[in-house]
């Protein structure tokens, strides 16, 4: 379970979180939503440590994150998978090295015959082919690039998942593809994902339930239902430009 | 009782606020800086991730910095040699030649070259690289993945530069002197007989220590503060640019700081 209880960080004279409240039970799948700029990503850095809060508690597996020391933290964050916005695939190595580095256990990362066919496995899980893993970050598309990330995330059979804007600067088709992905990882191995995004309409395909993220503090979290019939002003600000097409849907 | 603004205080303050600030930023960086070598005395216990990396960095570096250093080496020794007849007076032996070609190389010309030309060359591929990484958030995916940034990146690279510029600055010393014989034979009536006991008369092993000391020290500072400087790149692509800048005046300007300290510490004390 992840908890974030009166979560706050400012960089200079910028607030970006301002008391954040937020939770995500095992096995569901979450998606935080809120204009560009607004501090998702932010915020998504405060679960794996990556960014540490000015105040508040952040707590993972009843762990307080960010009390942790240096080798309780590097295990924790074996345990959370994370998806970078822009893949942060190593441009300096292939495929199969980017993806081998997600094995967290050491001895499974040593062992060459594991490592080929765990990432092989991980390509097929995000639907790319296995000869995929002797090509280099820069000869990839974007959405190749969003998807070997993904692939990466999972290599170490991670309980959670965090992606970071998996669906921006892709196509309307791609991003259907990603939305599906993310949909079908959490089916099939049961974790426990946070997917942060501007997309309403993925958000809703792909969430058991919804937050919103403005000015610094959760304004709603709930069902996709709920989001739906709410009255609140930030809220229908924010989803009143897909509102209709979701409706249609 | 309360203190009547007259709006005077900002403009008599300014001068302390600016010298605060460059203060605050001075020890921010000195901060930064002992984290990031704690972090990597930390990095040292993970030998399976900086060893094979380490060996990589150093042929990356000795193989890409070979034929600029023997460039840079065989043009000094030569200007060295041309220079030496340049100013040679008809009273002095001509052994003398060995002598001011070796003692001028291996003292100071070779490790203080071969230092500020590194700073430049590996110095700003060090900062950019890190720079890169860190604003395409590759060093937080490497952290978010449970490993170190200072095993897998930081080590390899310092290390590189530690062992790496006193292997270049040897090669370097040998291919200048080589380069100062033969062009001082082209300038005066040298034989290989006066230039040969010249050079030995008046060398003593430690210069050749010294040499490699001094550039030890300089491949230190030349890893350390590139790798600073790429790991604490902000900004994007506007930062990397200003990381890899910083670096290479930053490695040059403590070059010469070190060569200044060592000369007096190791050579007058």
């Amino acid at each position: 379970m992840i908890e974030l209880h009166g979560v706050k960080k400012r960089f200079g004279e910028q607030i970006v979180l301002d008391g954040v409240d937020f939770t995500v039970s095992e096995g569901e799948t979450v998606a935080l939503m809120g204009p560009s700029g607004t501090g998702k990503s932010v915020l998504l850095k405060h679960i794996n440590g990556l960014i540490h809060p000015d105040a508040g508690v952040i707590i993972v597996d009843e762990l307080k994150v960010a009390q942790l020391k240096r080798d309780q933290l590097a295990g924790l964050r074996t345990t959370i998978g994370y998806v970078f916005q822009n893949g942060a695939l190593f441009d300096s190595m292939d495929v199969f090295e980017n993806i081998r580095l997600g094995l967290s256990d050491e001895k499974k990362f040593k062992d060459l015959a594991y490592s080929r066919a765990r990432v092989a496995e991980c390509l097929r899980l995000v639907n790319l082919s296995a000869d995929v893993a002797e090509k280099f970050p820069a000869q990839l598309s974007g959405g190749m690039r969003k998807r070997v990330g993904i692939a990466r995330a999972i290599a170490g059979s991670p309980k959670y998942l965090l992606y970071d804007e998996p669906t921006s600067g892709l196509d309307p088709v791609n991003a259907d593809i990603i939305d599906g992905l993310v949909k079908r990882l959490s089916d099939e191995l049961g974790v426990t994902s946070v997917t942060v995004t501007h997309d309403v309409r993925g958000a809703f395909r792909v969430a058991d339930r919804l937050a919103l993220l403005n000015e610094g503090r959760i304004v709603l979290q709930g069902t996709p239902d709920e989001f739906r019939e709410s009255t609140l002003p930030q809220v229908r600000a924010f989803l009143e430009r897909d509102f209709e097409s979701l409706e249609a849907a | 009782m309360a203190v009547q603004d007259t709006g005077m205080a900002t403009p008599l303050l300014a001068p302390f606020t600016g010298l605060g600030r460059i203060v605050l930023g001075a020890l921010g960086h000195v901060g930064r800086f002992g984290m990031m070598c704690v972090e990597i005395l930390r990095g040292f216990r993970d030998v399976r991730a900086w060893f094979p990396r380490t060996i990589d960095e150093c042929a990356n570096v000795g193989r890409g910095s070979l034929p600029i250093i023997f460039v840079i080496s065989a043009f000094a020794g030569a200007v060295t040699a041309f220079q030496s007849g340049y100013q040679w007076q008809a009273a002095l032996p001509l052994s003398v030649l060995g002598t001011l070609i070796v003692s001028t190389v291996v003292l100071e010309l070779g490790p203080v070259l071969v230092g500020l030309v590194l700073a430049g060359r590996i110095g700003a591929r060090y900062a950019a690289e890190l720079g890169t990484m860190r604003v395409t958030e590759q060093i937080d995916a490497l952290e978010s993945l449970g490993r170190s940034p200072a095993s897998h990146l930081i080590i390899p690279r310092v290390l590189a530069g530690f062992l790496m510029v006193p292997i270049l600055t040897i090669i370097a010393d040998v291919i200048a002197v080589l380069a100062g014989w033969y062009g001082v034979k082209q300038v005066l009536p040298v034989t290989d007989e006066d230039f040969s006991f010249g050079a030995q008369l008046f060398y003593r092993p430690f210069d050749g220590y010294y040499s490699v000391i001094k550039s030890f020290f300089f491949g230190g500072a030349i890893g350390l503060i590139s790798c600073y400087m790429g790991f604490n790149t902000r900004q994007g692509a506007e930062g990397v640019g200003r990381s890899t800048t910083a670096a290479v005046v930053a490695s040059s300007v403590v070059i010469l700081f070190l060569n200044a300290l060592l000369a007096r510490v190791l050579l007058n004390s």
